[in-house]
């Protein structure tokens, strides 16, 4: 099933189908290794449910749930 | 001599690397980015000496923060006759991006494969071999925190050719459009073609705005090209780390890491734990109770302090110390256990206190004049010891803080808190620079480095004096207890809680208003690694210390230096230029231009109507811009001259304080209620206006150019605005409702303002703000 990685459930898997948005933004989660094709994890949320931190390409990166509204993945 | 760069991904290694082979200081942490200066060394071995330069930690050289601004200039336009592409070996996928993309450019490289130890340490194996054939430049395993591998990794770098022609992976991918773009370029004649053509297919800002480029965009545009090449860079490297046979080496550090991350990010614990260990933190460094042995208020105090002991005697009013043995003791206990931070302190001060003493005995015995000892004692060395006095404190604080750096644990109250610092405009990890402001501005305006958006580390910087220091507590215990003495009205914590708060509040609103004025921007992108935690490294905190304390020496000597002179010659001058001892100070240059500022201190309730001795409260304030330290200290010396001059008793502390609001009180006949007012608002403007010298330099040097006036500025007026607020309410009740008016007209004028440009923002800021409310 594709959704946006916003959507995603701690614990839940998935490959990045594609990077929507624009500008700096896409062009940061590029560089950090969110690419098509790339397998994800979703690893926990903040207290507060916002950022949240995923595992990818064998290291944790954590961005906010405004970014990962950009992010597509089909989820495992 | 040749001049190497190490280029590489934050957290890799690169600075312990740069550490290693050039034994200079560089600063080292887990925070990632947190290199913000070029930093140099030299290399020797044998009779050769080669020059490297450590550059910011980069993710890519697209240009994303100032720091890869920084890098990307120093390779494709820097003088370099190599890179050393530092790669940390335990997340090589990632790293090797980066690699990616420097060997696109015509420049040679050698590839320094970090932290060989830790995959080795995991079971598994990296055939460099196989990586260098892949890659076409040399690679060389290494471990710079055990300095294994680093003379091979020199040798190789010295032996490179002089020239390398870029090589890229993207040839199948882009095909005939790259040639073309290639040939532009060269064309062009910039170094590096290559690698400014693959830039162009990246959508890079910098060479879209490159004269002539429109020419060829039309007849290479393929679609998303920016998605295509991130995609087959990482495709091209997954390729290769298959043929290197790299197992997931990240996998079982990670379950440690998982371990200590499910406790400090837990969802409920996570903030409370935070706390506590920041608490832990301050206690260590500041506590005159350590570990509350001593009860947790003054009533319940039940230690015998030294000269309850016998250990002490009192004479002519100061205390003497039995033998030099007693002294030392004295540093670390008194009748309370000192903590480590305050122990340092003391033994510092201890020594200061005797070579400055042996100072002025001996220009005394030497028949000196009075000015001469006067200026070298208080002027010179009182000053500089004073400020010196604060190193020890100021070390443990930063120690702890790198601790938690290095660890990797920062990162992780940046994610804890972003949530919540969003809604002013800041990102999560505005917070720590902001909490070691109560400790020293100095330290904390130096750590909004980690910050990316420039306005966010403005702002940061701007209210970073509103968290109140150390040198600050002083001026809080001192007019606080001077207030409940000479009245016997209100509790002395009471105030100096309540200053705490109004300066956190103030923060918060600073903060809100800039953003949504002058540095009005999107709140930042948070998009962070977040390190594997490890275990702090000795050698790196100590050249950390060491370099914190350099800087910090540097500045007592020279900026500090100056200025105690001036405010010492100008206390001790007359207007005919003649030496005025101490009792005499109400005639110097310094009390007339007290008397002249006075009237400008007039609504914040301690101007003229404290009579003719009101100028006290104006030099006071004035001394407390070079350091917060001389408040008090001024207080001090003016309260027993003006309490000789009106006859009344001398005493010294609080009760000096005490002894000249009593006599202002008589001369000045001023209320009891304006008076406490207007020493509440001394307070609040003492507490939140133009830091020290230090901080302000400090600040000016962190700052983009041509905003630290504007930062003088806001700083001098929020605190006369908060003053003026504390005096008038606290003076008349009904004036509260006339500053809430003024408050909620300023912030209706401000979202109106904001709401009538609602209507061009983009599409995604607008979200941004529905998100926030």
């Amino acid at each position: 099933m594709i959704k946006m990685l916003s959507e995603f459930a701690v614990g839940e898997s998935g490959t990045v189908k594609a990077v929507k948005g624009e500008g700096r933004v896409r062009r940061r989660l590029f560089d950090m290794g969110v690419t098509p094709g790339a397998e994800l994890t979703l690893k926990k949320k903040a207290p507060l449910g916002d950022p949240i931190e995923i595992m990818i390409r064998g290291y944790e990166l954590t961005l906010r749930k405004t970014e990962a509204a950009c992010v597509e993945v089909e989820s495992k | 001599m040749k001049t190497f760069a190490l280029a590489g991904n934050p957290n890799c290694g690169k600075t312990t690397l740069f550490n290693a082979l050039t034994g200079a200081t560089a600063h080292v942490g887990n925070w990632p980015g947190v290199t913000v200066d070029k930093r140099e060394g030299a290399y020797k071995s044998g009779g050769e000496s080669i020059n490297i330069v450590d550059l910011p930690g980069i993710y890519s050289l697209s240009p994303y923060t100032p720091e890869e601004v920084i890098a990307r200039d120093f390779l494709t336009d820097g003088d370099v006759d190599g890179v050393i592409n530092v790669v940390d070996a335990t997340n090589l996928e990632r790293n090797l991006y980066l690699t990616m993309q420097i060997l696109e450019m015509d420049v040679p490289v050698v590839v320094a494969l970090n932290m060989m130890d830790e995959v080795e340490k995991a079971g598994d194996k990296i055939d460099a071999k196989e990586l260098e054939k892949k890659l076409g430049v040399p690679v060389v395993a290494i471990s710079a925190i055990k300095s294994k591998g680093v003379k091979e990794l020199m040798n190789r770098a010295a032996a490179l050719p002089s020239t390398r022609e870029g090589t890229t992976a993207l040839s199948p991918a882009l095909g005939k459009s790259l040639e073309t773009a290639v040939a532009f370029y060269e064309g062009e004649s910039v170094k590096s073609p290559l690698f400014h053509a693959v830039k162009l297919f990246e959508n890079d800002e910098i060479e879209l705005q490159r004269k002539g480029v429109d020419k060829i965009l039309g007849e290479i545009a393929v679609g998303d090209t920016e998605a295509l090449v991130a995609d087959e860079r990482y495709k091209y490297i997954s390729a290769n780390l298959a043929s290197v046979k790299v197992k997931n080496v990240r996998g079982e550090v990670l379950t440690k890491s998982d371990k200590i991350d499910r406790v400090l990010t837990h969802r409920i614990w996570a903030i409370p734990l935070f706390l506590v260990i920041l608490f832990a933190i301050f206690h260590l460094t500041f506590s005159e109770n350590l570990l509350f042995l001593n009860g947790f208020t003054e009533g319940q105090a039940w230690l015998p302090s030294l000269a309850e002991c016998g250990l002490a005697y009192e004479a002519d009013g100061e205390l003497v110390y039995n033998n030099f043995g007693c002294e030392i003791l004295s540093t670390v206990y008194d009748g309370t256990l000192y903590s480590p931070g305050v122990v340092l302190t003391n033994l510092l001060n201890l020594v200061l206190d005797h070579v400055s003493d042996g100072v002025i005995t001996l220009m005394e015995n030497g028949g000196a004049a009075e000015w001469s000892t006067g200026l070298v004692g208080d002027g010179v060395l009182g000053g500089i010891f004073a400020v010196l006095g604060f190193l020890p404190q100021i070390l443990v604080l930063f120690l702890f803080f790198s601790i938690l750096e290095d660890t990797g644990y920062m990162a992780r109250i940046a994610f804890v808190l972003d949530r919540g610092f969003r809604r002013f405009g800041l990102s999560g990890r505005a917070f720590m620079p902001m909490i070691m402001g109560f400790g020293c501005s100095v330290p904390a305006a130096v750590n909004t480095r980690t910050l990316s958006d420039d306005k966010e580390r403005t702002a940061t910087i701007r209210v970073i004096p509103f968290f109140s220091c150390g040198a600050k507590l002083p001026i809080l215990t001192a007019v606080a207890g001077g207030i409940v003495m000479a009245f016997g009205v209100g509790n002395a914590d009471l105030i100096t809680y309540g200053m705490y708060l109004l300066g956190i509040c103030m923060a918060i609103v600073c903060v809100l208003l800039m953003r949504n004025t002058t540095l009005k921007g999107e709140t930042p992108s948070f998009i962070m690694e977040l390190p594997a935690y490890h275990m702090p490294k000795f050698k790196n905190l100590m050249l950390h210390l060491w370099d914190k304390a350099k800087h910090f020496v540097k500045k007592a000597f020279t900026i500090i230096f100056a200025s105690t002179v001036i405010i010492w010659l100008f206390s001790h001058l007359s207007w005919n230029w003649r030496y005025l001892p101490d009792e005499q100070m109400q005639s110097s240059i310094l009390a007339s231009i007290g008397a002249f500022l006075q009237p400008v201190f007039t609504p914040l309730g301690f101007g003229y109507q404290l009579g003719e001795f009101g100028w006290v409260f104006a030099v006071a304030a004035i001394t407390g811009l070079v350091a917060k330290e001389n408040v008090v200290a001024t207080f001090t010396t003016l309260a027993i001259c003006v309490s000789a001059y009106a006859g009344a008793g001398t005493e010294d502390g609080i009760e000096e304080l005490a002894g000249l609001i009593n006599v202002i009180t008589q001369s000045s006949g001023v209320s009891q209620q304006q008076f406490i007012s207007a020493l509440i608002a001394f307070i609040a403007f003492n507490m939140t206006t133009i830091p020290c010298f230090a901080a302000c330099a400090t600040a000016k040097a962190e700052l983009e150019k041509g905003t630290f006036k504007w930062t003088l500025l806001f700083w001098g007026a929020a605190s006369y605005v908060i003053s003026a607020a504390v005096y008038t309410v606290g003076s008349w009740w009904w004036t509260a409702f006339v500053w809430l008016a003024a408050v909620a007209a300023v912030a209706t004028l401000i979202v109106l303002r904001n709401l009538g440009k609602f209507d061009i923002c983009s599409l995604f800021k607008r979200k941004n703000k529905g998100d926030d409310q």
